[in-house]
């Protein structure tokens, strides 16, 4: 009996502790925005958010691009101020506050070009969203941004060749260029993008694409990116 | 204390070693580069081409097929291609190769892009000799193709490549930017579509363009997103308004114009538009065509390079079918402030050859380079886009004629957006300008664009823009882009300035270290004599 409620309350204490370190307590501070309150903001007026990186997707010239998530919703953060030096110290989970203008470019809702970061305590993973289901519909869109997941999709040729990816949108690119495929679900085709910042030729989901065939099924990671129309910017890619 | 006196000056001895050394380290330059007498065909050769695509498959498939041709010619060439979609990755990436040695041997670029390569000495190979070479030069005898002369080369183009009374690069492509226009609307607020738009025009028209429905959708096309004027590239918007106006730029030994009364007067133009929802830019909204061709803009100025994107039947497209509307698409210069003399800019691509140690590979570099101006790769690419061929020799051939008399036919080879895009530039090359290039003149062209897109941002978050406002811009961007650390691409000419102190100390230690040696070789020899 000892025996088991010692064990027990290892596990209670384990798992209080897990969930610690996945999220914990997301109180935003003083004069910032929750997830709501961005979105209601109107674009080009000024936003404060407190928000967690999942995943880098480029650092250029001082200015660093961001898939960032807390427990409410997602934010894309594009050509952040950001140091080389503060770049390497945000990985996945890092808490930032990010304090720059809404704008809307081709759909995709982001935190505008010159924003400025200041790394935080705080750490959280989201968690993926299956999102499948929503493929085609209105309230897709409400999970922009965020780490989602896709199941059981078909892979449908990419043009006319019956390629079932393309370097660039249009074959124009080479090995180490962004990765488009065509998936299908329900008869309705999708395009979605391997982003070559995010997850260059040497990834595994950039080795996997290029191993896909038509008519493949498969499941997928990704960011919910939009451009003129849903346009995820995939992660991982398991084949079924 | 005589033994801690040794180890100091063994400590400063090194130090300046390591110092002298990583000094060295980076600064070996090539060898001035002279014309072999011959090519060696006998030996194997590989280069590397590093090309740029408006990320068009036609583009990379004529630079594939030139490549498999010219290797064709000379079997003992091999070409590796390396592909590039951004004018500024190229950059970077030869800045940081030519630190490390790495350059590629041919490279597609700007003329602004070379002045910066060229701080580093005998790195870009200048041409003049090659061109002027008997037998491998422009139309050289031992040429295995029909390549163009020097004076089939458009003169205006060509000069376009001289930098520091050389030429460093050869044109490869050349545009220009133009209006494309939905004639409907236009015509529809009740205004005639000109020969020749001024810039008073398409403000008038666009203002006109802003007036809603009483339920918020706009009053022209019924939707809720209606951009009348939206602009891709603002540092040309910049520039060639300035260049219209015979305003200050920059000079050609780079001393910097930008920040004046013209420009200051445009931005504030610029501010009531965007205040009033008559103008975007593509950094702020997106691209151009994505609106025009969704019946959500009226002006859209962009690339002739671009054309098939534009227009109710572009054969590329971002947007879904479903968001195409049906329209007649005109095409026009950029607005003019004087149309009895119209400025437009000339772009396009160029191409320089890195220098190498080995005299026969620079020599198979630029008979590649060369080979890019035959009348075959410049019709095959300038076909793929609103491009113009470089050479007269291409432009007044057969072929290309009667690829420019077939305009309509299709919506794809012949699309006629793409060729009455062409027919623009080629109708007005003697109209067309660039800019001073210098070592710096790259950031400069940033500046003057980032002043509209601040402008423009800072209107639509409501920020005031008055006097005050741009001294601080004119401040900022002069911040941003160190123009007032410019200098000028020789390096030999420019004043260096006082020593850094890192510099001073060393040769003061190396001064303070040679006194001490002197004055022990004196003490020693003062002993010696008194020991005598």
């Amino acid at each position: 009996m000892k025996k088991t409620i010692a064990l027990t309350l290892t596990l209670a204490l384990v798992l209080s502790l897990t969930a610690c370190g996945k999220g914990g307590e997301d109180k935003k501070s003083e004069g910032v925005m929750t997830h709501d309150e961005y979105m209601a903001a109107a674009l080009d007026s000024e936003v404060v958010i407190e928000t967690y990186v999942q995943a880098k997707q480029s650092w250029w010239e001082d200015k660093a691009t961001l898939y960032t998530q807390d427990k409410d919703g997602a934010y894309f953060v594009y050509n952040a101020v950001c140091s080389e030096a503060d770049y390497e110290k945000l990985t996945p989970g890092t808490k930032i506050k990010v304090t720059g203008y809404k704008t809307e470019w081709s759909g995709e809702v982001e935190v505008a070009e010159g924003a400025t970061i200041e790394i935080l305590d705080g750490n959280y993973v989201a968690p993926i969203t299956d999102v499948t289901d929503l493929l085609g519909k209105d309230e897709l869109i409400d999970h922009q941004n965020e780490f989602v997941s896709f199941k059981g999709m078909t892979v449908e040729a990419a043009d006319d060749s019956g390629a079932a990816f393309l370097y660039n949108w249009d074959g124009s690119g080479e090995d180490g260029s962004d990765l488009y495929f065509n998936v299908s679900k329900d008869g309705q085709t999708y395009t979605f993008t391997v982003e070559s910042y995010l997850c260059d030729s040497s990834t595994d989901v950039y080795q996997a694409v290029k191993g896909l065939n038509v008519g493949d099924t498969v499941d997928m990671e990704g960011y919910l990116y939009w451009y003129e129309g849903v346009n995820p910017h995939i992660t991982s890619v398991s084949v079924k | 204390m005589k033994m801690q006196w040794k180890k100091t000056l063994a400590a400063l001895f090194a130090g300046a070693g390591i110092l002298t050394l990583t000094g060295c380290h980076g600064s070996k330059a090539l060898p001035e580069f002279t014309v072999p007498a011959e090519f060696d065909t006998s030996k194997n050769l590989e280069i590397t081409f590093w090309a740029k695509n408006d990320t068009n498959k036609n583009q990379t498939d004529v630079y594939k097929k030139a490549i498999s041709d010219f290797e064709s010619l000379y079997p003992n060439i091999k070409v590796n291609m390396k592909l590039y979609t951004d004018y500024g990755r190229i950059f970077s990436d030869v800045i940081t190769n030519i630190a490390t040695g790495t350059t590629p041997n041919v490279c597609i670029t700007y003329p602004d892009h070379i002045a910066t390569y060229m701080t580093g000495k005998n790195t870009v190979v200048p041409l003049d000799g090659l061109f002027a070479d008997e037998k491998y030069g422009l139309g050289g005898s031992a040429l295995l193709y029909d390549g163009p002369a020097q004076e089939e080369i458009v003169p205006q183009f060509l000069s376009e490549c001289v930098l520091e009374n050389q030429h460093y690069a050869i044109p490869y492509m050349r545009s220009t930017e133009c209006c494309y226009i939905n004639k409907d609307y236009v015509e529809t607020l009740g205004y005639t579509l000109p020969d020749v738009l001024t810039w008073d025009f398409i403000w008038e028209v666009s203002e006109a363009a802003t007036a809603k429905n009483a339920d918020g959708t706009f009053a022209l096309n019924g939707q809720n997103v209606m951009i009348p004027f939206i602009y891709k590239s603002t540092d040309n918007m910049m520039i060639q308004y300035l260049k219209q106006r015979d305003a200050d730029y920059s000079t050609p030994e780079g001393d910097i114009g930008l920040f004046n009364d013209t420009t200051e007067s445009f931005l504030y133009d610029i501010a009531d538009h965007v205040d009033s929802g008559a103008f975007s830019t593509f950094k702020i909204s997106s691209y151009p065509a994505n609106f025009l061709n969704a019946g959500q803009c009226v002006f859209a100025i962009d690339s002739t390079a671009g054309a098939t994107w534009m227009g109710a039947d572009a054969p590329l497209s971002d947007i879904s079918e479903d968001a195409f509307v049906d329209f007649e698409t005109a095409v026009r210069m950029v607005p003019q402030y004087d149309p009895e003399h119209p400025q437009m800019i000339s772009q396009g691509p160029s191409i320089c050859v890195f220098n190498k140690a080995a005299p026969q590979e620079v020599l198979a570099s630029w008979l590649f380079a060369q080979y890019l101006l035959t009348d075959e790769v410049q019709i095959g690419y300038a076909r793929t886009e609103g491009y113009l061929p470089v050479t007269v020799k291409a432009q007044e051939s057969p072929a290309y004629q009667n690829y420019l008399s077939r305009s309509g036919e299709d919506t794809e080879t012949h699309y006629s957006i793409k060729l009455d895009a062409s027919k623009l530039l080629l109708s007005h090359t003697e109209d067309t300008f660039v800019t001073p290039v210098f070592n710096g003149s790259a950031s400069l062209r940033n500046a003057a664009g980032q002043l509209i897109e601040n402008v423009a941002n800072s209107v639509r978050r409501g920020e005031t823009v008055d006097d005050a406002y741009m001294d601080a811009l004119t401040a900022d961007v002069t911040a941003l882009y160190r123009l007032d650390q410019k200098d000028i691409a020789t390096g030999s000419r420019q004043k260096l300035g006082p020593l850094p102190h890192t510099a001073v100390l060393l040769l003061a230690a190396l001064a303070f270290v040679w006194c001490l040696i002197l004055l022990y070789v004196l003490s020693d020899f003062v002993k010696k004599r008194k020991k005598h």
